[in-house]
C-alpha cells in the first residue's frame, strides 16, 4: 500500500534534514583533513535521526543542551551552517566569534544552549534552565542530550534527581551509540538498560530505536507535553550508532569485524531512503534530498572560508561584564 | 534610606540576603538546609517564610546546585547558592571552573551567568582537615570568577549585595568563626557599591601589610603591638581578591619600601605570592625582601594545639613584621 502524498513529503523533509547534518559533518571532516579546521572534532554521522526528530517537537522557547558531538543538534535547532562552519574555521562570523570551536559552541538565539566538552556536565545546566521556568512563566522545556558514557558521570545522576525531586521540565536524552568514547558501554556497566537509572529516580523512561524517526518523535512529543504541563522530567534512551570514529583520526580498532557493515544498513539515512523507495517514491526525489543539502553546505563553506578570520586584538573581550 | 543597626556578621549577611530578595525579584536563594532550617549557621533564617518558593532546600548535590545556577542565571534568574563549606565546592569544581567561568567568554557574551556562591572557609578549633581549608587561591587562578572575602559586619553586608548585583559569577568567602561575634553598627539600605576595592585599616610608615579574611584581626593586633615601640605599618585588607587592587598595594609599598603579606591559606602557591610578584615586577625599590606568611604548607590537624602551630598566630605575625621592618642590607653599617 502506498503512503499518502503528505506522509511522503514529510518523510522526504526528514531525509533532507538528516542529509543537511551528514553533509555538514562530511564537509567538516574534509576541512579538518585539509587542516583548515584544527583541533579535536567529533562527528555525529549515523546519529542524525535523533536530533532531527527530537528538535521537530521543540518550540522556540525551549532550551537544548548538547555535547561536544553537537554539530547535528545545532543544525536541527536551526543554526545556520555557515555560522557553524565559520566558528570551526576561526572566522569572525562564527556563532561565538571563534571562542567555542567545534566542541564548545552555542547559539542561544536558536535555542541551542551549547555543546559541552566535559562529559555529562551539561545536564545540571539544563536543569537550571527548567528551574528558571518555574519562576518566569515561559513554559520553557529544557533538553539535556548526552551519550551512554555520560550515564557514568555523577553530574548526570545529580541532575536527574534534582529535576525529579522538584518536578522540573527537563527531558534527558541519552544517545546510546554503544561506545563511551572508545570503550563499549556494556563493559562499563552491570545493567545495560540505562533507562532503569532514570526509573529508579522516579523519572518516566523509555527506550527507543533511535534510527526510527517516528519512535523518537512519539517519545519526544509525550515528554515535551508532560514537561510543559508541569509534570516533570522524562528520560529517553535512544539506541543509535556512530558510523565514524569518536574523533577524526580515531583508528577504531575497538570495533568488532563486520559491525560497521551492519551499521551502514540500519543507519537512519540509508534506512529512510530504502523505506521511501519501498513505498514507491522515485529515486530522483530521494537523491534530490542529498543534492540539495550538499549544495547548501558547499555554499555555506565557501562563504565561511571567505569570511574574515577572527581579530586577535579581541582575544580578551567578553571575559567579564 | 540608609540606617544604622546593630548586627553581628551572620545577621549582616542575613540582612543583605533579605534586601536582595526584596529588591531584586529575579534572585533565588538555595542550598543544603538553607530553606526551612535557615542554614546550618542560621544565615538564611526567616527568609523562606518571607519570600516563599524563591528560597529552598536542595539535595546534597553541589554539582546539580551549581549547574542549575549556571542554567537559571542564563535565563534571567540571579541565583544565590550557599555552599556550606568551601571544602564541599571541590566536588562541584567543574561547574565553577569549566562551566560558570566559561559562559560569558566562550559564548562571546551571548550568555551570562550572574550567580553568587556564598560559602565559608578556614580553621576553627577542632575542625577536621576537610572543614578547615582556605582555598581562595584555587578560584583566583580562574579568570572569569570574581572573589571577595568580607570580615566585618559592614563588609559582609556590602559585599554580598555587590556580589549579587554583579553580572559575573562571584564567590563570597565568609568565615564561620565570625558569624556569631559581637554586634556592631552596620549601615544597611545604602547604595549598592560596584565590586572591587580594599579597606585601609591602619596607616603607618615603616611597612605595608597586605592581608585578607579573618586573620586580618590577628594582623591588626600584631601591628598594634609594634606601635607601642614606635613602629607603624599600613594595613590593607583586600576584601576583593578578584578584582584585586594591586595599585593600592603598589602605592603603599612605594612609600614604605617594605612588604609583608599574611593569609591563612597555605604559603606555597598562595595568592600572597602573586601580590609579592606584582610588587617586584613593578620595579618598586624595596628596602627589605618582601615576605609571605601563611599556613605552613601542611594538612590541617583537628587538635587545636597542632593547628595553632601551623597557622600564623598574632605573635608570629608581629615577629615577622619586626624582621621586615628591621631588615637592612648587608654593608649598610648595621
Amino acid at each position: 500500500m502506498s503512503e499518502s502524498p503528505v506522509a511522503v513529503n514529510d518523510r522526504l523533509r526528514d531525509l533532507h534534514a538528516m542529509w543537511r547534518i551528514r553533509a555538514l559533518e562530511e564537509k567538516v571532516r574534509d576541512l579538518r583533513l585539509e587542516e583548515l579546521i584544527v583541533g579535536s572534532v567529533h562527528l555525529s554521522n549515523g546519529q542524525e535521526s535523533i536530533a532531527v526528530a527530537a528538535c521537530s517537537e521543540l518550540r522556540p522557547q525551549d532550551a537544548l543542551y548538547a555535547t561536544y558531538r553537537g554539530h547535528g543538534w545545532a543544525v536541527a535547532r536551526g543554526v545556520p551552517p555557515r555560522n557553524i562552519l565559520a566558528e570551526l574555521l576561526a572566522r569572525s562570523t562564527g556563532v561565538n566569534g571563534g571562542r567555542g570551536g567545534s566542541a564548545h559552541f552555542s547559539a542561544p538565539e536558536f535555542g541551542f544552549h551549547g555543546e559541552n566538552s566535559i562529559v555529562g556536565a551539561g545536564a545540571p545546566t539544563a536543569v537550571g534552565a527548567a528551574l528558571a521556568a518555574r519562576y518566569d512563566g515561559s513554559g520553557r522545556v529544557a533538553v539535556s542530550v548526552f551519550g551512554d558514557g555520560a550515564m557514568n558521570q555523577g553530574a548526570v545522576t545529580e541532575a536527574m534527581n534534582f529535576a525529579a525531586a522538584f518536578g522540573l521540565g527537563v527531558i534527558f536524552i541519552c544517545e546510546n551509540n554503544r561506545y563511551s568514547e572508545l570503550t563499549p558501554i556494556n563493559d562499563m556497566v552491570a545493567n545495560p538498560d540505562l533507562s532503569q537509572r532514570a526509573t529508579a529516580l522516579g523519572i518516566p523512561a523509555v527506550r527507543v530505536d533511535g534510527n526510527d524517526l517516528s519512535q523518537v518523535r512519539t517519545a519526544m512529543s509525550l515528554s515535551v507535553a508532560s514537561a510543559a504541563a508541569g509534570r516533570g522530567p522524562s528520560f529517553i534512551e535512544a539506541h543509535t550508532q556512530r558510523i565514524v570514529g569518536h574523533y577524526i583520526g580515531d583508528a577504531e580498532q575497538y570495533r568488532p569485524a563486520g559491525e560497521l557493515d551492519a551499521d551502514m544498513i540500519v543507519e537512519p539515512i540509508a534506512r529512510l531512503a530504502r523505506e521511501l523507495e519501498t513505498a514507491g517514491v522515485g529515486r530522483h526525489a530521494i537523491d534530490r534530498c542529498e543534492a540539495r543539502a550538499r549544495d547548501e553546505i558547499e555554499r555555506a563553506a565557501s562563504q565561511a572560508l571567505a569570511d574574515p578570520l577572527v581579530d586577535p586584538s579581541t582575544a580578551k573581550e567578553h571575559l567579564y561584564a | 534610606m540608609p540606617e544604622a543597626v546593630k548586627l553581628n556578621v551572620g545577621g549582616a549577611v542575613n540582612a543583605a540576603l533579605a534586601r536582595c530578595l526584596e529588591e531584586m525579584p529575579e534572585t533565588i536563594l538555595y542550598g543544603e538546609d538553607v530553606g526551612k532550617p535557615g542554614g546550618v549557621f542560621g544565615i538564611s533564617r526567616g527568609l523562606q517564610k518571607r519570600f516563599g518558593d524563591r528560597v529552598f532546600d536542595t539535595p546534597i548535590s553541589e554539582t546539580a546546585m551549581l549547574g542549575a545556577a549556571v542554567g537559571a542565571a542564563s535565563f534571567g534568574r540571579r541565583p544565590i547558592v550557599e555552599i556550606m563549606w568551601i571544602d564541599f565546592s571541590l566536588v562541584a569544581l567543574d561547574q565553577i571552573v569549566n562551566q560558570a567561568a566559561n559562559v560569558r567568554y566562550v559564548s562571546e557574551g551571548r550568555t551570562t551567568a550572574p550567580l553568587t556562591i556564598r560559602t565559608q572557609q578556614g580553621n576553627s578549633p577542632g575542625a577536621c582537615a576537610q572543614h578547615s581549608q582556605n582555598l581562595e587561591a584555587l578560584l583566583l587562578h580562574i579568570p572569569g570568577i570574581r572573589v571577595c572575602m568580607p570580615r566585618t559586619g559592614q563588609d559582609a553586608y556590602d559585599l554580598v549585595l555587590s556580589a549579587v548585583a554583579c553580572e559575573d559569577p562571584t564567590v563570597v568567602i565568609e568565615n564561620r568563626t565570625l558569624y556569631a561575634g559581637a554586634k556592631e553598627e552596620v549601615t544597611i539600605g545604602g547604595e549598592i557599591l560596584p565590586i572591587g576595592g580594599h579597606r585601609r585599616r591602619r596607616d603607618g610608615d615603616h611597612a605595608t601589610v597586605v592581608t585578607w579574611g579573618s586573620i586580618t584581626t590577628r594582623v591588626l593586633d600584631a601591628v598594634d603591638r609594634l606601635a607601642a615601640d614606635g613602629l607603624t605599618a599600613d594595613v590593607l585588607e583586600m576584601v576583593w581578591l578578584n578584582p584585586f587592587d594591586h595599585s593600592a598595594v603598589l602605592e603603599s609599598v612605594r612609600r614604605t619600601g617594605r612588604l609583608l603579606v599574611v593569609h591563612e591559606a597555605a604559603r606555597t602557591g598562595g595568592f600572597g605570592a602573586e601580590v609579592v610578584a606584582r610588587v617586584v615586577e613593578s620595579g618598586t625599590v624595596l628596602l627589605a625582601p618582601p615576605r609571605r606568611l601563611g599556613l605552613n604548607d601542611s594538612r590541617i590537624p583537628s587538635a587545636p594545639q597542632l593547628a595553632a602551630a601551623l597557622i600564623p598566630q598574632t605573635e608570629q605575625i608581629a615577629s615577622e613584621l619586626r624582621e621586615v621592618i628591621g631588615w637592612t642590607h648587608a654593608g649598610d653599617g648595621s
